[in-house]
């Protein structure tokens, strides 16, 4: 068991790093200079300033040097320094971690949830009304595209029913603390949260849906009938069970996306976090903060990949540890 | 008398091939005795087995008749009714071990899960009881299996799990459905033995589903011989099995192969077709950066002759390596050592186009007609692809394939429909069609019949038999069944463990087995004292 995690933790530390070089390379081939587009902003275009700016930012060194030095400096977790915004990378990011996974997190409990749930119903009840209703809602949000579904969402809950903020962590400049802070951020992370919900609830639902009614027609639940067992025991003890192991698998590899991917949803939420940071590191040209959002967004994905396989090995036994 | 089942009648939903699955069948089961219920499949017997469990498929329903157990008619039961009934009354052991237990439960919890289900005893209790019950069918380490998840017991341990699953509650009647058809020859012989005993121990009523007669004569009291939904046949074990009145069961009976080969004139001074040396081959599983490997000999210094028109056979248990032979043999896998030298080639020499060129001279027949052939392609498609490949005119191939679907007995018109048209018999014709259509010298069957009926069995071991004397064609012929290679074999290589222990002519092999691992195959094979009592 040690041994497995060790040795996934290594692997998963080398394919980082493989991924940081690729990065690396790739916004480098973007086309676009951070220091013409920090000068055009100066308001100064002359060659000896933009010049004097890739000094200062190291961009002026032979690239292969520019990559030694960011790796080097990824090794001692140092993300590097961002020009833009004249603050170390990791501490932007740090400070906006959180906001993302609190909405990533609640999005990704509510769709696990309600999707295990909806599509349990759906595998129970199917061929009936219910079932159709859920297989078809599901069809739907799994079809719209996230940004439209977030602004509607505004346009009903915000803006013609004002019953929900439209945007942000918090209400500014209220100066809310203890449970008042807590509600006024639930308020605040319900559209959003629930905005990505809706789009991997689907996908769970159908995929729970599907794996139950196969697991249903398999041999051990016709023992169970034969034991005597009653029709809810049988299908949250055996059909349930054994039907979520693929949506397991599928959980934990979107867990990982989640994180970074979450970039329309808080644009348009104007939620604080990662995929806002990284919206606006790209259209600034800010490489070490871009590059640090990236190493942070895979190594999300690679834990969430390790988790996964432990999730995994303890609901199936008959994958074992090989030691 | 315990169960008495009445002019059931069961019908099927409107435009399939008959209207009713069972069709006014009458039998008891008495406590104490064993009814053997035997048909070839389709026959309805599995539909009998299910009804008296109240697990009919949704699409059956009872349209008349009655089962009657313990003063109420089964039939007309509520489904609190039949939650109470099941596994308390009449208990149930499935054909598939493999599948028909829960794959992420422990035993112990599942067997646990009897007393659960009817709100018998404490938690604590029930885990004691699965314990007695595990001892009591004779799984080995019983505290160990207790806590063991089914994939971690074979085939033979997971059916004893079942069967004392079934136990658990002590019902009046045990329904088996096929219990043993998965299991290996001396699996299956203890498996029987076991239901057997127990049954006499705890004075059961037993109604068990077999297709075979072999197992009919190890096992039963009385016999009932259902043919598409009726009962053609019902006696005591002797009185069917020995003085059989209806052509149906006698003709089931003649179908049974014996272990009395025929005989034949001996080969050996023929020139060889195949010559296989020192064949090695080891599974490696496992083993990346850090994890250890675990090996699996498949193959252990195979080697043996085929003659001009011969047929070897390749027995053993699954697991034995008789399958990982027959793809060395094709080169469909690398051996790690030795040769196959078909005339003047050695197969594992060669590779790319040359050993394309040479797979022509050697094909295969596969065990499951249902999945070796491609459900998209039409079966005239199936057939000329191979020659095709090997640069025949499409229209001289297609014309060709039509010869070879009359030689194996079906209409040319085949060539036109697809595989699920046709029964598991017929696609097996086909398969070896498709074998053929690149004349090879060297046919490998890998159990081809034993996913077949007896009746069906008997035709395409005629039709091999037939085909290898009209085309002079040499084959492997492998099985697990001792009965089948009696019946082809020329003569008999018997692996254990991934190596040949003995190979002999089958005439020699089943009138003085040397190896003990022989004797204890032999031995196991249901059904001898029947054909011992017919003689």
């Amino acid at each position: 068991m040690i041994s497995f995690i060790a040795q996934r933790i290594a692997k998963a530390v080398i394919v980082l790093l493989a991924l940081v070089v690729l990065n690396f390379f790739l916004i480098r081939m973007a086309p676009g200079d951070p220091a013409v587009v920090m000068a055009g902003e100066a308001g100064a275009g002359d060659q000896l300033f933009i010049a004097q700016l890739r000094e200062k930012f190291g961009l002026d060194r032979p690239l292969p040097v520019q990559l030694f030095l960011y790796v080097k400096g990824i090794l001692s977790l140092d993300l590097g320094f961002s020009f833009r915004q004249q603050m170390p990378v990791s501490k932007l990011i740090l400070d906006r971690l959180p906001a993302t996974l609190l909405l990533t997190g609640t999005a990704f409990a509510i769709s696990l949830a309600f999707g295990i749930l909806f599509g349990a119903l759906a595998a129970r009840f199917a061929g009936t009304w219910a079932d159709t209703a859920i297989t078809i809602a599901a069809l739907i949000f799994y079809a719209t595209p996230l940004f439209w579904v977030a602004l509607m969402a505004i346009l009903l809950f915000s803006v013609t029913m004002d019953w929900l903020p439209s945007f942000g962590y918090e209400t500014v400049g209220a100066g809310y603390t203890g449970l008042a802070h807590v509600l006024d951020v639930a308020a605040h992370l319900i559209l959003p949260a629930t905005t990505i919900g809706l789009f991997f609830m689907a996908t769970y639902a159908r995929m729970t849906r599907a794996s139950m009614l196969e697991v249903n027609r398999l041999d051990f639940v016709k023992t169970a009938r034969a034991k005597g067992l009653s029709d809810a025991v049988i299908q949250r003890r055996h059909v349930l069970r054994n039907a979520l192991l693929p949506v397991v698998t599928l959980a934990g590899l979107q867990a990982g996306t989640l994180v970074g991917g979450a970039v329309l949803t808080e644009t348009v939420f104007a939620w604080p976090g990662i995929g806002r940071l990284m919206y606006e590191a790209l259209l600034q040209r800010d490489y070490n903060l871009l590059l640090g959002v990236f190493v942070v967004c895979s190594a999300m994905v690679l834990a969430f990949n390790l988790i996964t396989d432990l999730v995994y090995r303890s609901v199936d036994p008959r994958i074992e540890f090989a030691s | 008398m315990t169960v008495a089942v009445k002019n059931l009648k069961l019908a099927l939903p409107p435009g399939g091939d008959r209207t009713h699955a069972v069709d006014d069948v009458s039998f008891e089961l008495s406590a104490g005795k064993i009814l053997c219920v035997v048909g070839e499949s389709g026959s309805g017997k599995s539909m009998c087995a299910h009804a008296l469990m109240g697990l009919l498929p949704d699409a059956v329903t009872a349209e008349s008749g009655e089962i009657l157990f313990e003063g109420k008619n089964l039939v007309s039961l509520s489904p609190a009714e039949w939650l109470a009934l099941r596994g308390r009354g009449i208990a149930m052991v499935f054909q598939e071990p493999m599948t028909a237990l829960n794959p992420l439960m422990r035993i112990g919890e599942q067997i646990a899960e009897m007393f659960e289900a009817h709100g018998l005893l404490t938690p604590k209790e029930r885990q004691q009881k699965a314990l007695a019950l595990i001892r009591e069918v004779g799984l080995p380490d019983p505290e160990r299996a207790v806590r063991a998840y089914p994939h971690q017991l074979s085939g033979g341990q997971r059916q004893r799990a079942m069967i004392a699953m079934a136990l658990a509650l002590e019902p009046a009647v045990l329904v088996a459905d096929e219990p043993t058809t998965a299991l290996d020859v001396t699996t299956q012989a203890q498996i029987l033995k076991l239901i057997r005993d127990l049954q006499r121990r705890r004075n059961m009523a037993v109604m068990f589903i077999t297709h075979d007669f072999g197992v009919v004569a190890e096992i039963a009291d009385r016999v009932v011989v259902l043919q598409h939904g009726k009962v053609v046949e019902q006696g005591t074990a002797d009185d069917v099995l020995l003085r059989a009145q209806h052509p149906y069961s006698r003709a089931l009976l003649a179908a049974v192969p014996t272990l009395q080969p025929p005989q034949r004139a001996s080969l050996l001074d023929r020139s060889k077709a195949v010559e296989v040396v020192g064949l090695g081959k080891t599974y490696v599983s496992g083993g990346g950066w850090f994890r250890s490997e675990r090996r699996v000999q498949a193959a252990k210094d195979v080697s043996f002759d085929i003659f001009r028109g011969e047929t070897l056979g390749l027995v053993g248990e699954s697991g034995s390596g008789k399958s990982s032979v027959a793809r060395l043999v094709m080169r469909l896998i690398e051996p790690d050592a030795g040769s196959v030298r078909i005339g003047d080639v050695d197969l594992t020499r060669i590779g790319g186009r040359a050993l394309r060129e040479q797979r022509r001279r050697i094909q295969m027949v596969f065990q499951d007609p249902f999945a070796s052939l491609n459900p998209r392609r039409k079966v005239g498609n199936i057939i000329t692809d191979g020659p095709i490949a090997h640069g025949v005119d499409p229209a001289a191939a297609r014309k060709r394939a039509g010869e070879l679907l009359s030689l194996v007995g079906l209409n040319a018109s085949a060539m036109e429909r697809f595989p699920h048209e046709f029964s598991g018999g017929q696609r097996q014709r086909i398969g070896i069609a498709r074998a053929l259509a690149l004349d090879p010298e060297i046919l490998v069957a890998d159990e081809a019949v034993s996913a077949l009926d007896v009746s069906v069995q008997a035709q395409v071991l005629d039709l091999l038999e037939d085909l290898k004397a009209r085309l002079g064609l040499s084959m492997l012929f492998i099985t697990h069944d001792l009965r089948v290679a009696a019946q082809i074999c020329d003569r008999i290589a018997v692996m254990q463990h991934g190596a040949i222990v003995e190979l002999k002519s089958a005439a020699l092999l089943f009138a003085a087995p040397e190896h003990a691992y022989t004797r204890e195959l032999l031995s196991a094979v249901p059904g001898q004292t029947l054909s011992s009592k017919a003689a």
